[in-house]
């Protein structure tokens, strides 16, 4: 029933998707691609990665109704705590499903590509649960912004790898991932941290990600007597959560998608990371999507305060979203998202991640009614972030100044 | 005809092709590095489109490519550059880039492009053979140009058979599971690929490049294939201090 936004069999939704691989990685992928969704839908499977989702991850994730939070922007606001997962975000869900994946064709050696930390930590923590050698790419840049999570990755196990090209940050630990991959294509599996990279990454993670939207559907029915909210709300970088949270409800058209882009200084000053508002028609890292790139054709680089949304592509489900119209997706600037992350945590007493942020920054804007029932994706928690935090106290003095 | 074919009927053994990045070490290199080249007695040439995210390739080229963009290169600049060099230059001619900023002109503009300048061929590491044949073969046919593909280590024998007979100019050998870069002398398990694939009888003639970068390598290459492709080594030679006619010259004779 899902059929008419997802990928066909060569991994193309729509215009966008595709494998434009050169042909050093064609065994690699064609060796996925050609297991990976018998594997995935296999029993044996589902009922290992069902039972490290409840056992290890702690799902389901809360849905909880965020009543101060509705209070202020006027209708009822659900949070989807993916925040509360294991490692702190949603990122676990997919690197569980791959390293079980990983196990199944016999590969021992892991690496992956990691933007804000969340996802190189989340495959750390598989590979230390698994016992696989693991090697995080990792922009300089992000690694001086996030530094936690580095020592995370590295206490865990995990030997973290600068990316040094470009502007550092997850572009270039990408491009460090893929080659990685061509040097090493007998025993080494590259788990991919988004709806990004050639067909069957796509399709792969939105899959593994989609737990998130099948437990929206029950715990909206029991809060809400439907399975049904009428608006969903996550933020994009890549558009792993996004995919997640959108997934059971994309032939859903009485659900309203949004998916919301970090604008960084703002969509027209060039440092910004909002590549549906930006962007044209390019392939990176494999796959067609909509693209920050130059007329010349060179991929531009990026900028968001938030090291997980600063990506100059986007997943080609989301481009085609986009495109089709199914999904709408808007943006919030740095400036927005910590604003929205300080108000989160001062209503609820959540810290959301600065990624998640961008998602809550976007309730003023869209045109709520009373008796509307939003969820907002919480993909994770912010305490890597404390030092942004910090630094942005000043900012906020006047309007958030400790309540009593 | 196409002069990537005139080169490979004309019974010409140890085959040297280069390749440079367009644009490096200087903006304005590009169309003389071709001459000198060719005057050296190099018998193809291959030009690099500089590109900001080249993942199949190592640190050399890498930097030549972020040099050669931050120098001002572009596709469009790139046919500007070459637009007479048919008047100076009979070497077959070929490009080599990533499928983005060919996209981004417009396959029908860049393919007008290349066939006004005389390009014999393309190399486009990231457009697979099947997306090609389906979506672009009938537009490059028409052109004249020659898409080469690659194959690798890895590459099944069935596959390796069917990517030849999709062939029009020559296979290009990456020598191993590595992105571009030199290295000093080729391994056992190398060298039972080149004779594992020299053994196939292939209709398609081959180039062996990825770490051809000295007499050796250059040596055993053309033992098991019709030559060699070499690019980073050329591209270090170049960005040392000197005349490009006498680091070309330099290079060359090391070489064979």
């Amino acid at each position: 029933m899902k059929d008419t936004f997802l990928s066909n069999g060569k991994g193309y939704y729509g215009d966008f998707g595709g494998a434009f691989i050169p042909e050093m990685l064609r065994e690699n992928v064609e060796s996925l691609r050609k297991v990976y969704f018998n594997i995935i839908e296999s029993d044996a499977f589902k009922k290992e990665f069902h039972d490290l989702l409840v056992n290890y991850a702690g799902r389901p994730s809360p849905l909880f109704l965020a009543k101060r939070l509705s209070e202020k922007y006027g209708a009822k606001i659900y949070l989807k705590r993916e925040d509360l997962n294991h490692t702190g975000s949603h990122k676990i869900n997919n690197t569980l499903g791959q390293i079980l994946l990983a196990r199944h064709m016999g590969k021992r050696r892991i690496i992956a590509e990691t933007g804000a930390g969340q996802h190189g930590v989340a495959t750390a923590t598989v590979c230390a649960l698994m016992n696989m050698e693991c090697v995080v790419y990792m922009g300089e840049t992000d690694i001086e912004r996030q530094e936690p999570n580095v020592r995370r990755m590295e206490m865990l196990g995990a030997k973290v790898v600068p990316a040094l090209s470009g502007n550092k940050t997850l572009k270039d630990a990408t491009n460090e991932a893929l080659r990685d991959w061509i040097c090493n294509p007998e025993d080494t599996f590259y788990i991919i941290g988004s709806v990004v990279g050639p067909h069957p990454y796509p399709d792969l993670v939105a899959r593994l990600q989609s737990v998130i939207s099948e437990e929206l559907l029950w715990q909206m029915k029991k809060a809400e007597g439907t399975e049904d909210p009428d608006y969903i709300v996550a933020c994009v970088g890549g558009g792993s959560n996004a995919a997640g949270s959108f997934y059971h409800y994309l032939d859903r058209k009485n659900v309203k998608l949004i998916g919301v882009e970090a604008s960084g200084k703002g969509v027209d000053t060039g440092l910004t990371a909002a590549t549906i508002a930006v962007g044209e028609p390019g392939i990176i890292h494999g796959s067609m999507t909509m693209l920050m790139q130059t007329d010349d054709g060179q991929i531009t680089e990026p900028y968001s305060i938030s090291a997980g949304l600063d990506y100059p592509g986007i997943g080609p489900l989301h481009a085609w979203l986009a495109g089709s119209g199914r999904a709408q997706y808007m943006n919030a600037t740095d400036q927005e998202a910590l604003h929205a992350a300080y108000e989160l945590t001062r209503l609820e007493g959540i810290i959301p991640a600065l990624e998640s942020a961008h998602a809550l920054a976007v309730l003023g804007k869209l045109e709520l009614k009373k008796e509307d029932v939003v969820v907002v994706n919480v993909s994770g928690r912010g305490d890597k972030d404390m030092q942004a935090y910090i630094n942005a106290r000043s900012l906020f003095n006047v309007n958030l100044e400790g309540r009593r | 005809m196409n002069r990537i074919t005139e080169l490979f009927n004309s019974g010409k053994k140890d085959i040297l092709s280069v390749y440079f990045t367009a644009g490096y070490p200087s903006l304005n290199d590009t169309f003389r590095t071709i001459t000198e080249l060719e005057k050296r007695g190099v018998d193809m040439i291959e030009i690099g489109i500089p590109f900001s995210d080249p993942i199949a390739d190592g640190p050399v080229i890498q930097k030549s490519g972020s040099k050669a963009l931050l120098n001002g290169m572009t596709l469009s600049l790139l046919f500007e550059q070459l637009r007479e060099i048919r008047e100076y230059s009979q070497v077959p001619l070929v490009l080599m880039g990533y499928i983005n900023p060919i996209v981004r002109m417009g396959i029908d503009t860049f393919l007008e492009h290349a066939s006004r300048t005389g390009i014999d061929g393309v190399i486009i590491p990231d457009l697979p053979p099947e997306e090609y044949i389906e979506k672009h073969q009938a537009k490059f046919q028409k052109a004249g140009i020659f898409n080469n593909f690659l194959i690798t280590p890895q590459t099944p024998d069935t596959r390796l058979r069917q990517i030849d007979e999709w062939s029009e100019g020559f296979l290009y050998m990456v020598s191993s599971a590595a992105t571009t870069g030199s290295r000093e002398s080729f391994d056992e398990k190398q060298l039972d690929y080149f004779k594992r694939v020299s053994d196939m009888k292939l209709k398609t003639p081959r180039l062996i490049g990825f770490g051809v970068s000295n007499h050796t390598t250059f040596e055993q290459a053309c033992k098991y294939a019709d030559g060699a492709i070499i690019g980073s080594a050329f591209i270090d030679a170049v960005s040392e201090n000197g005349s490009l006619a006498q680091k070309v010259s330099g290079f060359l004779e090391a070489i064979r």
